[in-house]
């Protein structure tokens, strides 16, 4: 079999490419890694209008082929047809932004010398329309030397025509590449002449952005509205999501009660009923808030508010040696830190890059929320301080907060000491406005949605199946009176370490919840479930949910001190591994596991000492 | 004037860009949002209360944050 002709989408960050290549290939997407490096390789796959399959490659935004990160390096080699793991593109779709032809036209003047059959695709034409210019794509393809086709991606608009143009590209051969002039600022001018020609009217631009602008960017209102913002989202993965995470217990529940009923008792059904089902349950129950969480996230993404955020942020940041550039891949990491280490790629500034690396794990990520959730719930009533503001919200917010003001401290530390040296600072293009489209939304949501599900579906289900086992094994005969968790394996291990956390007021049920909870944290939940059911046999006992359980079992101080811990401690494998990844080597990631291991120790001691001493 | 001294919603000309004051790093992203000498450019809004850093400045159709320290750097004449 011949493999699939190959199309790259390229094109500047905010020209609209995402839209657009959401727009071709609809629900067929495939996201991966190219080898080596930490980019990640988005790929789907589009039926041309002649009903030959085509796979379409949507490479990262850049604003040149100049390699200077990673992104662009990728992207450059793709198209020089050097990238490993790529072939060289058979025809490029140039995406620029029909409102800011200025500036975009230059990349895409550097990509049509590199030979390749390429067409131009004149993205958010609407919108540059709205904002007064009228264009003349005829006179702007006459100048570039290729087609050149209006769309609107996020209507589809134009995406037929689009893919006409592609068939007749795959018809042709690519020449070799045309030698570009020297001189960046020379293109610069060539392609601002091309602009202008191809610009029939113009009227002042962003109207709409600049009003909405004058009140988010406003020194006084601007972070008010921000913080506000943020309050809403953290107040909101927790209200709205309730009734969802309640179904879903109840399901949880229902499928626990029928594996018991439909199995014989014994070793066996203990394995799927309290092993499995209880585990894995306990933490897809948190799936509706993280999908609430990602929501918000994808919105501020989209409408173009975070740059709005990064730059409102980067006086702070800039306080702590870091820049605003930080602020996006660390929001992303309230998400998951995974993405947020990779987001960093951005950031062009080494040590900047390193810093924001360092301090991203504490950032709370969505998988502690469900550590969270459970010791709120079992331990913070659940009243109104205010009106509308409800005391469980509160703490979230204060973990929330402890976690930034940690990262804010340890940044300072990080550049004064090893990350040490003059940064380069903030410089970032600010986007139009606007309005997500519900159908882009869904389908992101849908795919972390999915990565969620299969790290539930595969490490949850495995860490939690192998705590079962190390708890159930030696098996303890039911009429000797001895705990089956002080007998089993894990109770060795957890002994052992038992003694380390006891000072910071943990219990031996702790210690053995934070060995699973390494792989991933909120398996701390689970591994808190597996351990409280299988040393529950009493039967009246069975029907108390995982928080009256620790209720009964903890006190207060202990569960402050629990949760201090989560805000810090390193627990997540998959990190640990993205930042070895992306700092090539163990240096970094064994100093940042180190650092946060003894904030999270320390913070969690004095947490409970604190607590203690007031007589909570 | 330089751009730093420029103030809100003052259209003006860049006159000269120091690029052999700014580190290679920042010269080559400074360029590549579309700083040139010649082209209009406009500060609409400040970042920070007292500080007044970053400076988002209108340059052609596009909006571009930059740091203080960065725009010293640039000369502009109010038109």
């Amino acid at each position: 079999m011949t493999a699939l002709p190959l199309i790259a989408l390229v094109g500047n960050p905010n020209a609209g490419k995402s839209a657009l290549f959401n727009a071709l290939t609809g629900a067929r997407q495939k996201t991966g890694n190219y080898p080596g490096v930490t980019v990640e390789r988005h790929a789907g796959r589009l039926i041309l209008p002649d009903g030959r399959p085509a796979e379409l490659v949507d490479l990262p935004g850049t604003y040149s082929l100049e390699p200077t990160s990673p992104d662009e390096q990728v992207t450059r080699d793709v198209i020089t047809g050097v990238q490993a793991g790529e072939r060289r593109p058979d025809a490029l779709v140039i995406v620029v932004d029909a409102g800011n032809l200025d500036n975009h036209l230059r990349f895409a003047g550097e990509l049509i010398a590199q030979g390749i059959p390429a067409i131009i695709a004149l993205n958010m034409i609407d919108m540059a329309e709205r904002d007064g210019l009228t264009l003349d794509p005829e006179r702007l393809s006459a100048d570039l030397g290729v087609p050149v086709i209006p769309t609107v991606a996020v209507r589809k608009r134009g995406v037929e025509p689009l893919k006409d143009e592609m068939l007749t590209l795959l018809g042709k051969v690519a020449t070799s590449p045309r030698p570009l002039s020297d001189d960046f600022g020379a293109r610069q001018r060539q392609a601002r002449a091309i602009a202008k020609a191809a610009i029939l009217k113009e009227a002042p631009a962003r109207a709409t952005t600049q009003s909405i602008d004058r009140i988010v960017l406003h020194p006084v209102a601007g972070p008010i509205i921000l913080a506000a913002l943020l309050f809403v989202m953290f107040q909101a993965v927790f209200a709205w999501a309730t009734p969802f995470a309640d179904g879903i217990d109840a399901g949880v529940s229902a499928i626990h009660d029928a594996a018991l009923a439909a199995l014989p008792p014994g070793i066996f059904r203990s394995f799927v009923a309290d092993g499995l089902i209880a585990g894995v349950g306990a933490v897809i129950v948190f799936l509706p808030q993280i999908l609430i969480l990602f929501a918000f996230i994808l919105v501020l993404e989209t409408t173009g508010y975070m740059v709005r955020a990064a730059f409102l942020m980067d006086r702070l940041m800039a306080g702590v040696g870091l820049s605003g550039r930080a602020f996006i891949p660390l929001l992303s990491s309230f998400a998951c830190a995974v993405p947020g280490i990779m987001a960093t790629r951005t950031i062009e500034d080494p040590k900047d890059r390193l810093t924001t690396i360092l301090i991203a794990p504490l950032m709370t990520c969505s998988a502690r929320l469900p550590v969270y959730a459970v010791i709120i719930a079992a331990f913070i009533p659940a009243r109104n301080v205010l009106p509308g503001i409800g005391l469980q919200g509160l703490v979230l917010f204060g973990l929330y907060l402890g976690g930034i003001v940690g990262a804010l401290v340890a940044a300072l530390a990080l550049r004064r000491t090893v990350t040490k040296g003059r940064g380069m600072g903030f410089m970032m293009e600010m986007p139009r406005y606007q309005m997500p489209i519900l159908k882009n939304l869904l389908l992101g949501l849908w795919q972390r949605a999915w990565v969620f599900l299969k790290r539930a579906g595969t490490i949850i289900a495995v860490t939690t199946m192998i705590l079962w086992a190390l708890l159930n094994f030696p098996r303890v005969d039911p009429a000797s009176g001895v705990s089956q968790v002080d007998h089993s394996i894990a109770g060795h291990i957890a002994n052992g370490l038992a003694v380390v956390v006891e000072p910071i007021g943990f219990n031996r049920d702790i210690s053995l919840a934070l060995i699973p909870a390494m792989a991933a944290r909120e398996v701390a939940v689970s591994a808190l479930a597996t351990t409280y059911a299988i040393d529950n046999q009493d039967e009246s006992k069975r029907d108390q949910t995982l928080g009256e359980r620790l209720k009964g079992s903890w006190s207060l101080p202990t569960a402050l001190a629990f949760l201090v811990w989560f805000v810090f401690a390193p627990q997540c494998i998959s990190t640990i591994a993205v930042v070895r990844r992306e700092t090539n080597g163990w240096r970094w990631p064994l100093f940042m596991v180190a650092y946060l291991f003894a904030l999270a120790y320390v913070g969690a001691g004095a947490t409970f000492w604190l607590a203690t001493y007031l007589g909570l | 004037m330089r751009l730093d001294e420029l103030p809100l919603n003052k259209p003006a000309t860049i006159a000269h860009i120091g690029w052999e004051s700014l580190d290679a790093g920042a010269a080559r992203r400074l360029r590549a949002l579309g700083f040139d000498e010649g082209l209009t450019i406009e500060a609409l809004h400040h970042g920070g209360l007292v500080s007044h850093d970053p400076i988002a400045c209108r340059i052609g159709r596009m909006t571009v944050a930059i740091r203080r320290i960065h725009a010293s750097v640039i000369d502009v004449s109010p038109s």
